[in-house]
């Protein structure tokens, strides 16, 4: 076992924070993207414009970027409120906008949209006969959703989904340089300390090639189960 | 600065001559470190995507292992141990290249240079494997060489699959080169983050650069298409 100089503890929790980071802003995502689907898909012009102009933008811009702009900016739209508030109604708060809030934030934003078009061409796959033989056995809105078409498209957006899931993942080491302490920045701080940079952030490597080793035999497996009832043409 | 930056801009407290010219160096940067890692990354990327489909594994064993480690991992941590590690190399300070990789351009480059060959190399490895199987046997019944196949044959008609998936990574590169931000180098990121400490303005600083990364990301996403059209202009429609 290779000495971590004292480090381990703090990698091990750093290592904690960035996959609490990364399944929340799975979650995040997932929400807007399905939402995103919706929305571009609906018909209505309205919500097909902000849906478009969302994915549009956040496929335009770098995620550091955005995040940068959602730490800091965020700080000062907080600040900016809380003095209204006082200037209004005299009651003082402070609101810190950390930077796990903000990493959540932005990275779902981020994959919201990617997720937004997977789930889109995913909807899309679905035969409209299905949907129409729904309707005609008298599903309500949400029950054809819940059990013919959620179903049917989950198989079609899992590939891309898997996909966006191991960007996601590696995504998550910018949040570091907003100041979250996640493993990256343990190691960072440690290497700098120590002068060592290959003896902490190889090791970080390395917990990230068996998140995305691991993350890629799962989906595979739920790949396979999804498809279970698919017979594949040659 | 031209006369009529500076009269457009007066009354204004960030948007100044300078903090334009700053912008406009950060801008240099990021256009060239992108450029020059996604060229290297290109001839890196195409004889090491024809030995990644060779069956030979001592030939496609490293190099699978090499795509591997550099797609499963962050650039970031890509970028710190490179950066970091280079100085650690037991005496690199005595010969020229601590000359070169003094500067944090060069550990930036060759991080991302390394990164995009990978990404690169799977991109075309997965060309050169979808070629129809027919179009080698008639390139072998002409009595064409191993060498030849591969450059009017599989290489051609492999770059023409292959340009679509290219065009997101060179967009994903020009997006990750922000974090060069990180190790004190001053790209478009960069100078946004020093305007923005300077001025406590973050909307400003950061919106502006955002507004800059979406101009080149669109400019390049044309370009792709116009190359991509130029590439498939025989299937066009012959009225089209």
């Amino acid at each position: 076992m290779i000495d971590l100089k004292g480090y381990g503890p703090a990698l091990l929790d750093g290592a904690i924070v960035t996959i609490e980071l990364a399944f929340l802003s799975l979650a995040l995502a997932l929400a807007l993207g399905l939402v995103g689907a919706s929305a571009k898909l609906s018909g209505s012009r309205i919500a097909v414009g902000i849906a478009t102009s969302y994915t549009t933008l956040i496929r335009g811009v770098p995620d550091l970027v955005m995040m940068l702009l959602f730490y800091y900016g965020g700080q000062v739209m907080v600040n900016r409120l809380s003095d209204a508030i006082y200037a209004a109604y005299g009651y003082d708060f402070f609101f810190q906008f950390d930077p796990f809030i903000s990493g959540v934030v932005t990275i779902g934003l981020i994959f919201g949209a990617y997720m937004t078009e997977t789930f889109r061409g995913a909807f899309l796959a679905v035969e409209s006969g299905q949907i129409e033989a729904a309707r005609a056995f008298g599903f309500t809105r949400f029950h054809t959703f819940r059990r013919i078409i959620l179903p049917q498209m989950l198989r079609h957006a899992l590939p891309g989904l898997g996909n966006n899931w191991q960007v996601l993942l590696k995504t998550t080491a910018l949040v570091s340089i907003i100041g979250l302490t996640d493993m990256v920045r343990v190691a960072e701080e440690a290497a700098k300390a120590e002068r060592m940079p290959f003896h902490f952030f190889i090791p970080v490597a390395f917990v990230y090639l068996s998140l995305t080793a691991c993350s890629e035999l799962f989906i595979r497996w739920l790949n396979k189960r999804a498809n279970v009832g698919v017979i594949q043409g040659g | 600065m031209p006369e009529f930056l500076n009269e457009l801009l007066s009354g204004n407290e960030i948007f100044v001559g300078s903090t334009i010219m700053e912008y406009w160096g950060g801008l240099v940067t990021t256009v060239q470190l992108v450029f020059l890692s996604l060229i290297l990354g290109l001839i890196l990327a195409v004889p090491l995507a024809i030995m990644r489909t060779s069956r030979n594994p001592l030939i496609n064993g490293p190099i699978w292992l090499f795509t591997y480690v550099f797609r499963g991992t962050p650039l970031l941590i890509q970028l710190y141990i490179i950066y970091y590690g280079i100085a650690q190399i037991h005496g690199i300070q005595q010969t020229f290249w601590w000359d070169i990789f003094r500067e944090a351009f060069y550990p930036a480059l060759l991080a991302f240079t390394l990164n995009t060959a990978a990404y690169t190399t799977e991109i075309i490895r997965g060309a050169i494997i979808a070629t129809p199987h027919g179009e080698i046997e008639a390139a072998k019944a002409y009595g064409m060489s191993w060498a030849l196949r591969m450059r009017r044959i599989i290489l051609p008609s492999a770059a023409r699959r292959a340009v679509q998936a290219y065009s997101n990574e060179v967009i994903f590169m020009l997006h990750s080169s922000a974090i060069a931000s990180v190790v004190t180098l001053v790209d478009l990121t960069g100078a946004a983050r020093n305007i923005y400490s300077r001025f406590y303005a973050p909307f400003d600083a950061f919106i502006f650069v955002a507004l800059i990364y979406m101009a080149l990301t669109f400019l390049l996403v044309f370009a792709f298409r116009k190359l991509e059209n130029y590439l498939l202009r025989h299937q066009r429609p012959v009225n089209g």
